[in-house]
């Protein structure tokens, strides 16, 4: 294609691009930058239905000019990714110099917001990740394996888990592993434990979130994998079969070689979606026990006290967290075009 | 016939506006509210409602989600919506964003039926007209305290007492339940206890955080001391769930929210045994101190700095009949109304009697929003036992400290 089609090909998409994705990072990058104004303090006398109290506001009128003459608040360089909230470098370095041990360093460490919530996120991704691949495959390969007849209805029903939104699938799994809920007391009778609580033990709740992430997430690669298995070339597996090569060796040796590509396209989609784990955490009203950066940035976001800078600051970190997460993939993937290509 | 058309309408609209005249006083204007969602706010929409027609317009947005859409939509002008219904603590952010017109012409002009305790001043000016009051209090099972022989509990320390002798009885393991769901309600849980302490959350006069000191660890050992008498699942409790478990007969004492009285004592969602056995009674104290463990809230409403002074008194006065004592004698049931000629009903005993004691009402202090979010994300590690008291107040203190120089009231 000649240089000038191609621009105006890539045009349209290019300028959206740009508007809804580049721009708007842009602004929250330089949000990230600021922190509002001292706040003018005064006191004043309060009244109301209980009362009246001696009560600290701040000097609206005060406030008013100085945010006229600077709307963005003050400058603050990169200190809001650096303070206890985010990267906490201040703390890192007390732990690591008052802690005895590394186990009392790592907890120290993970009782800081930021690194809390990173801890969830990477296990969460490289737990579900590699399952989901896993599961779809193996429900591709026997729903592949089934008559044509029972082929509709199967997949309809495999697909459910990822037709259902994702806090309503999540509340309704919330409600059945209550205590009082079919599976939650059907554990504890199993378990002969009546203070069994899938939603009170950290461990229990992270396996919890785990086991929906694959469950919500399996769908999609069954989908793409089925799709891809319709074009396994029938000539390669027949003369595998010739030669003797059970159904195993037939799915290790020719079918997953074949698919390899599409695992990879899965597992880039997968670590970027699993990455901003959100909805499962509020379903589940597991934050107690467990966070991810996207909710952290959600949490900054709500109720009468809101710090736009500290969620811009996580969003920011979230862009390079997931850059850094696809890199091996993607230079995989361009190292092979390049191959290709030569 | 372009012309015809709007010579027609041009006539219409005079003449509607020349004869148009709900039952409110109001003769022209747009009402357009925002508000939280639950029964007693539904019953002042629907009064403020009925002053529409004849070219006044009303429209309303109830929404749990209203403190985070406030700011934002009165930020505009014209506002989004002429009147944000508040409560004690999502005032403070629309003060503080100067997006609220102080109401002493109105209520001057207008507000011959308010009662002088319903108006909200702030620095002396009215800013926001409270139509009822709430607190969290407790809810007995008469029945249950009977069966063990125990009186209803005065202080957490016969709380404590009576979940024991309960548990010991063989009655029910977990007798006890709070809303203590990590997030704003365990924030509220841990302010309504220390409150009980009668000590101060900041420093006087600064923005720098108090709680850091024996008062604090007394107040979270307390916390922690009830919460072993609640169910494992308690960090995942908030109002809807032990509503539901009050009424599936599960606990037999409670720390809940008057303003859920009526929907518990109603015949809806339980059985008769739950709801005849059910009292409910003031907050309790404890340590051996007299203020009760509680914090008075009031719902007010409140009108945009950035509208028309005409849609401003039409907002006013279509919400003046929302709050009438007349619709609010039909609604009497659905809250504790602040308006004159109230008549408690059996759903209002207990936030009175919280009232009636010395309970303070929740701050209304600018950087106290930053506090009550490091409270309800910090402390489930220390009720989970994961952590220490002293670790805990740390944690509540570094990442208030954090916030606060984020929001520019420390530096």
């Amino acid at each position: 294609m000649k240089h000038r089609s191609f621009f105006w090909f890539m045009l349209p998409s290019m300028a959206a691009m740009i508007l809804f994705i580049a721009l708007p990072i842009v602004s929250v990058f330089v949000q990230s930058l600021f922190v509002e104004h001292e706040q003018i303090l005064v006191m004043t006398e309060n009244c109301g239905p209980f009362g009246c109290q001696q009560e600290t506001s701040i000097d609206v009128a005060a406030m008013a000019q100085l945010n006229q003459d600077k709307p963005m608040g003050q400058f603050n360089g990169f200190a809001t990714y650096t303070n206890r909230s985010h990267l906490a470098f201040a703390e890192i370095q007390e732990a690591w110099q008052t802690a005895q041990s590394i186990g009392e360093f790592a907890s120290k460490v993970l009782n800081l917001p930021f690194y809390r919530a990173v801890a969830f996120t990477l296990s969460y991704t490289f737990v579900v990740t590699p399952f989901v691949i896993l599961a779809g495959l193996a429900i591709a390969l026997g729903v592949n394996a089934l008559p044509r007849m029972l082929k509709g209805p199967t997949i309809f029903l495999s697909l459910l888990p990822m037709i259902v939104t994702p806090l309503i699938g999540s509340l309704i799994l919330f409600w059945m592993i209550d205590s009082r809920g079919i599976i939650g007391a059907t554990l504890q009778m199993m378990f002969d434990d009546p203070n069994l609580s899938l939603k009170a033990s950290p461990a229990l709740t992270w396996i919890t979130l785990f086991v929906y992430g694959i469950w919500h997430s399996a769908p999609f690669s069954f989908i793409v994998f089925y799709a891809g298995l319709q074009t396994v070339p029938q000539d390669t597996v027949e003369a595998s079969m010739i030669d003797g090569a059970s159904r195993w060796q037939r799915i290790r040796y020719v079918v997953i070689p074949y698919m390899m590509p599409l695992v990879t396209f899965i597992t880039l989609m997968q670590l970027m979606d699993n990455f901003r784990v959100f909805e499962p955490i509020v379903g589940f009203s597991a934050q107690a026990n467990a966070t991810s950066l996207s909710y952290a940035i959600y949490n900054d976001l709500r109720g009468d006290s809101k710090l736009f800078g500290s969620a811009a600051a996580t969003s920011m970190l979230t862009i390079a967290g997931v850059a850094v997460l696809l890199l091996p993939v993607l230079l995989r993937t361009w190292r092979e075009f390049n191959r290709k290509a030569v | 016939m372009f012309l015809k058309k709007i010579a027609i309408a041009g006539a219409m609209s005079a003449f509607m506006g020349s004869t148009a005249y709900a039952g409110c006083g109001i003769t022209s204007g747009s009402v357009r509210i925002l508000a939280n969602d639950f029964p007693a706010i539904q019953a002042v929409a629907e009064g403020a409602e009925a002053c529409a027609g004849d070219g006044v317009e009303v429209s309303k947005n109830l929404t749990k989600e209203h403190n985070d859409l406030q700011v934002a939509a009165l930020t505009t002008n014209p506002a989004q919506y002429t009147s944000a219904v508040v409560a004690s603590s999502s005032i403070v952010p629309l003060m503080a964003a100067d997006l609220i017109r102080p109401l002493d012409d109105l209520v001057a002009k207008h507000g011959a039926q308010l009662q002088r305790n319903q108006l909200v001043t702030i620095d002396g000016k009215v800013m926001a007209i409270a139509f009822m009051a709430n607190a969290q209090h407790l809810f007995v099972r008469d029945d249950i305290l009977a069966k063990v022989g125990l009186q209803a509990p005065k202080t957490y320390e016969d709380v404590l007492a009576v979940a024991k002798a309960i548990r010991d009885a063989g009655i029910m393991q977990y007798p006890f339940a709070m809303n203590t769901m990590t997030g704003w309600n365990l924030g509220e849980e841990f302010v309504n206890m220390y409150m009980g302490t009668g000590a101060p959350f900041f420093k006087p006069g600064t923005a720098e955080v108090a709680i850091n000191n024996e008062h604090g660890i007394a107040t979270l050992n307390m916390l922690k001391s009830l919460t072993e008498y609640s169910n494992p699942d308690f960090l995942t409790y908030d109002s809807n769930v032990t509503q539901a478990l009050w009424e599936s007969g599960g606990v037999a004492i409670a720390n809940m929210w008057g303003s859920r009285g009526s929907a518990v004592l109603d015949s809806e969602g339980s059985t008769d045994e739950v709801v005849s056995n059910t009292s409910l009674i003031s907050a309790p104290t404890w340590g051996g101190g007299s203020t009760n463990a509680s914090t008075l809230w009031w719902d007010g409403f409140t009108i945009s700095k950035n509208i028309s002074d005409e849609d401003a008194e039409a907002t006013f006065l279509a919400l003046l009949n929302g709050i009438s004592p007349e619709h609010v004698a039909k609604n009497a049931d659905k809250a504790v109304w602040l308006v004159s000629g109230y008549e408690p009903t059996p759903a209002a005993k207990g936030t009175i009697a919280t009232a009636q004691g010395t309970t303070p009402p929740y701050p209304m202090i600018p950087f106290m929003g930053a506090l009550h979010t490091a409270l309800g994300n910090e402390l489930s590690d220390f009720l989970q036992g994961n952590e220490s008291a002293e670790q805990a107040l740390a944690d509540v203190e570094a990442a208030y400290t954090a916030a606060a120089k984020e929001q520019g009231y420390l530096q």
